[in-house]
């Protein structure tokens, strides 16, 4: 017992600082990559609900490739392909060896990636929970639609999309765990490496769950928070 | 510019690791659907003894990652390995497959059984008081009237569930077994191509999908032939 209080300790010869940097890096990994998601689902979930083939189909397909196929093999592609790319981009200028890119960005546009499949499906939901008054009533008062867009309807929608949103925040803090095969050292990662040479796998995975679980409860009651107060003043069921 | 022949190649490859993807799928939906509706029925009778240590369960399945999980039980519970030897589990924490179809199961089931629960509690009141009504015992009440309606309630968010776990055997290559994803990665590393790689590998797990997809859909609708779907 003291052996693993020691092991997980902050100080000296401890692993603890080590492991709440690695959660640091994992948190932002996922904040990060959660908001490229937002901005690529947004546009995919504007691609579903245009009346306008191409871009219909285009999001369409995005997200049924991206909802369907495991992360790993996404994450693989971009990490591997975006690799081999630009290993071939350094050959060009006189390079030799591989090139592998930058891992935490690579992580962050995989989660963007993935994750924007998963969220337009969340605002494309919420766009259609919009009252079609409200469509109705900012045409009157001469809004543009831009201003009808960001002043009415969005505001409005994202009360809708608050639940679907932390769920899919779920899926991408759990994902991130993922990014840890191509080796950026996030939490999972950092345990892995405390796990081997201490040989203590047990004390590290049950320290990374822990971290993981307490990251998830609290993140998930500030969206519940964001919940009540979107809500404030409104009766609904 | 697409070159058939090296899908040609690649393909036969990819498909050589589908049987073990559908066993990892196939045994830990099941389990994982048995465990699920256990774990359901289980937190009806609203017994503290019963309903909290389920809700933790369900809690820490959810709110960890899967990789965490079969890191976790594969190299972490292989820490015990003397107790375990002891206790005559060694064989099956000492096997990777059965690690894997461990955590996928306890994750599905964690998953599965909120579904299931969400889905008993939706079956109106009345249709059970008229069944008591009616004198059937609490059991035959279950078996003939609430899981029916239940299960149906619950299949298109089971299905969901379902396509999540196909995908979560991928991780299963991360603990040396070559399922598809694992042997997709080792294309990638010898042949540099990842791009004809990813395609590949995702028509075959678009298309388990699209087939699991299709035949819940099917079972939905055969089973509520009085709705018209629109």
């Amino acid at each position: 017992m003291t052996d693993t209080l020691h092991i997980l300790s902050v100080g000296k010869g401890g692993w603890g600082g080590a492991l709440l940097l690695a959660a640091g890096v994992t948190f932002a990994l996922s904040v990060l990559g959660f908001l490229l998601g937002a901005l690529l689902g947004a546009v995919a979930a504007g691609g579903r609900l245009s009346t306008r083939a191409l871009p219909s189909w285009a999001a369409k397909g995005y997200g049924t490739v991206f909802r369907g196929v495991p992360d790993l093999l996404t994450i693989y592609l971009l990490y591997y392909g975006g690799s081999i790319a630009l290993t071939e981009i350094g050959k060009f200028f006189g390079s030799a060896g591989f090139i592998g890119l930058p891992t935490f960005a690579t992580g962050v546009l995989a989660i963007g990636i993935i994750s924007g499949a998963y969220q337009a499906e969340v605002y494309r939901g919420a766009y259609l929970a919009v009252d079609l008054g409200q469509f109705e009533a900012s045409k009157a008062l001469g809004l543009s639609r831009f201003q009808s867009l960001r002043l009415v309807i969005v505001p409005q929608l994202m009360r809708h999309a608050l639940p679907g949103l932390g769920n899919v925040w779920q899926l991408v803090l759990k994902d991130s765990a993922l990014i840890s095969v191509i080796g950026l050292v996030e939490l999972m990662r950092q345990s892995q490496i405390g796990a081997g040479s201490m040989r203590e796998p047990f004390v590290f995975y049950i320290a990374a769950a822990t971290l993981y679980f307490l990251i998830a409860t609290v993140t998930g009651s500030v969206f519940r928070y964001g919940e009540a107060r979107a809500w404030r003043g409104m009766v609904h069921a | 510019m697409i070159d058939f022949a090296f899908f040609g190649e690649i393909i036969p490859t990819l498909l050589s690791g589908l049987p073990l993807t559908l066993q990892l799928a196939g045994l830990s939906i099941g389990i994982g659907f048995a465990l699920a509706l256990v774990l359901a029925l289980a937190q009806q009778g609203n017994h503290r003894m019963l309903v909290w240590p389920i809700r933790s369960f369900v809690a820490v399945f959810r709110g960890t990652p899967l990789l965490v999980q079969i890191f976790l039980i594969y190299y972490g519970l292989g820490q015990f390995r003397p107790t375990l030897q002891a206790v005559g589990l060694w064989w099956l924490f000492r096997e990777p497959y059965w690690c894997a179809i461990i955590a996928l199961s306890l994750n599905t089931a964690a998953y599965g059984s909120e579904i299931l629960r969400g889905a008993i509690q939706g079956v109106p009141r009345g249709l059970v008081e008229a069944a008591s009504a009616f004198g059937m015992t609490r059991l035959q009440t279950l078996r003939l009237v609430v899981l029916p309606l239940a299960l149906r309630q619950a299949i298109p968010s089971y299905s969901n569930e379902i396509i999540l776990m196909v995908k979560g055997t991928s991780l299963a290559s991360i603990v040396t077994l070559m399922e598809v994803t694992g042997i997709a990665q080792g294309l990638i590393s010898q042949t540099y191509r990842a791009v004809e790689v990813f395609v590949a590998a995702g028509a075959i797990y678009l298309t388990i999908n699209f087939t699991i997809i299709s035949a819940l859909n099917a079972l939905e609708t055969w089973l509520t032939p009085y709705r018209v779907r629109a």
